[in-house]
């Protein structure tokens, strides 16, 4: 079988300027923010992100390597609204298709199934149609004649993932409470690469945990990345929770010039300077208590 | 002595009453309060999460969703499906609301700049087509209560009928002040209750459009049942205070 293991600047040499990429999780929840981190530190430029918005859009945003976004709804969860998010909105820099998260649902299913749209309740009625011009209905061939809107399938060039842990082949598992839409992410996208904090056999997946917890086949993933505490600062549970000191602080770093100096303190350098960072910004944080 | 929190709480758990063996979905302190004491008092089938996946059997103060025993499994997909369903009642929070019951949560101000960017349409636009919906309104205001959303989120009765929305079904806002239902001329608003010590002026000077005014009654005050129950049950850290100040 075939070694998928990659490092999370080549996933990125693997993504060009201009690409529709899904982004997992949910929130700021089991983001693959390793990732996403390598693609802050690269040139690549003009992405169309489809996402469950968390810090990844916050973050990406702030470095100007997004487009347009197409979403339904874009928080940190315990913290209500990303500051990133919202500043370049308000400065008018960012293009966005925002639909009701169920449609975001139904057009990623479209997508997965190959389909060019499926029909859905969500949308009717609301500005979601106005916002979205090029949206359509579709009346129901049967004897009911309803009017449902058909959300076109969303389909992905890329999606990334960050899960609990994979085999060198492909296969990724979830531990925590909620896959999120992480499967079926993958599965509208041409190309899906998984992070996840730890690689092992492939014997060793079911050791402690049942079945269902694998979630993604080696069909879906064409490429694995081992990077423990790639999800940081959202939550991966259950090997951690969200850090709430550091968003916090992240949020508060919004403005230019603190976002300048939170910059250069985390992002600036490669993923172990990050971690090793955020370790320094934890141990600075207990000495002041 | 009772406050406002606690009557607010009260009319939130009225909205779940009838609700059956339906997932509630509460965003805010007190329809969270609300929705348990729901579930303790008229409606105990209500299925409560723990606001991730886990379905909760118990009815555990806020905060201590972890004491719960777990009945069931709702990851956030399985939630977009189940309120296609139907089997499910919000109440969701509102930056803006118009007289129909059009809200807004997603950005105030024009579409492509907004002045204001909010959380997004979220679930919404979705929710308020397939399944009971109301709002809650923690600072009743003219700010939030418009003549004209700036974008539509949830969908209010005037578009509901235009689109042939047949499982729409937007009930009440309750607010600070008042609750307020939509069985006024064609669907609009009306005001059923004002809150113990509230005028019905206070309310309609409040509100940035006309509300419809026939027999106002006082929302009722909580029983001493339910007052013991939120105090030492549900509530017993008083977050509900923070949402409503006394």
């Amino acid at each position: 079988m075939q070694d998928k293991v990659l490092t999370a600047d080549e996933v990125v040499a693997e993504l060009s300027d201009g690409m529709t990429i899904g982004i997992g999780g949910w929130g700021s929840r089991r983001k693959p923010m390793a990732l996403v981190r390598a693609i802050l530190r690269s040139p690549l430029r003009d992405l169309t992100l489809v996402s469950y918005g968390g810090p990844d859009v916050g973050l990406l945003c702030a470095a100007g390597k997004v487009r347009k976004l197409v979403h339904g709804f874009v928080s940190l969860d315990s913290i209500p609204l990303d500051p990133h998010f919202r500043a370049v909105r308000q400065r008018g820099e960012l293009e966005v298709a925002e639909f009701d998260e169920g449609m975001v649902l139904a057009g990623l299913r479209a997508a997965a199934s190959r389909l060019p749209f499926l029909p859905t309740r969500a949308g009717l009625g609301s500005d979601v149609m106005a916002l979205n011009p090029d949206l359509r209905t579709v009346t129901s061939p049967y004897a009911d004649g309803e009017e449902l809107v058909a959300m076109p399938a969303l389909r992905l060039d890329v999606a990334l993932v960050h899960l609990n842990r994979a085999d060198r082949h492909g296969n990724a598992q979830y531990l925590g409470p909620d896959p999120y839409l992480d499967d079926l992410m993958c599965a509208a996208a041409t190309r899906s690469f998984v992070s996840c904090e730890q690689i092992v056999p492939t014997e060793q997946l079911l050791e402690n945990s049942p079945p269902q917890t694998l979630l993604l086949n080696r069909t879906h993933t064409d490429g694995v990345v081992e990077t423990p505490r790639g999800a940081h600062f959202t939550s991966c549970a259950p090997d951690y929770g969200r850090d709430e000191a550091f968003q916090r602080h992240y949020a508060a770093s919004a403005g230019p010039d603190e976002w300048e100096a939170f910059r250069a303190r985390f992002l600036d350098g490669d993923e172990q300077s990050y971690q090793e960072a955020v370790a320094d910004f934890h141990a600075r944080q207990a000495e002041t208590v | 002595m009772i406050t406002r929190a606690e009557v607010c709480a009260v009319a939130c758990a009225d909205t779940w009453r009838d609700a059956g063996a339906v997932l509630a979905s509460p965003f805010g302190t007190i329809p969270s309060i609300g929705a348990r004491l729901a579930r303790l008092t008229t409606a105990p089938d209500l299925l409560l999460t723990d606001g991730e996946a886990m379905l909760l059997a118990g009815t555990p103060a806020l905060g201590e969703e972890s004491s719960s025993p777990v009945e069931g499994w709702m990851p956030f997909g399985r939630v977009l499906d189940m309120l296609t369903g139907g089997r499910r009642r919000v109440m969701m929070g509102a930056s803006q609301v118009d007289r129909y019951g059009n809200q807004n949560i997603s950005r105030i101000g024009p579409w492509d700049r907004p002045v204001v960017q909010l959380i997004g349409v979220r679930g919404a636009p979705g929710n308020s087509v397939n399944h009971t919906t109301n709002y809650w309104v923690p600072k009743h205001s003219t700010r939030v209560f418009v003549e004209s959303v700036d974008l539509v989120s949830g969908v209010g009765h005037d578009r509901a009928r235009q689109v042939g929305a047949r499982f729409h079904d937007v009930r009440v806002v309750v607010t600070d002040l008042a609750v307020l239902d939509f069985t006024g001329p064609g669907g609009s608003m009306r005001l059923r209750s004002v809150h113990p010590g509230v005028a019905v002026s206070d309310v309609q000077e409040r509100t940035g459009f006309e509300l419809a005014v026939d027999e106002v009654t006082e929302t009722r005050l909580p029983t001493d049942e339910e007052l013991e129950l939120i105090r030492t049950t549900i509530d017993p850290r008083n977050l509900r205070d923070r949402e409503v100040p006394a």
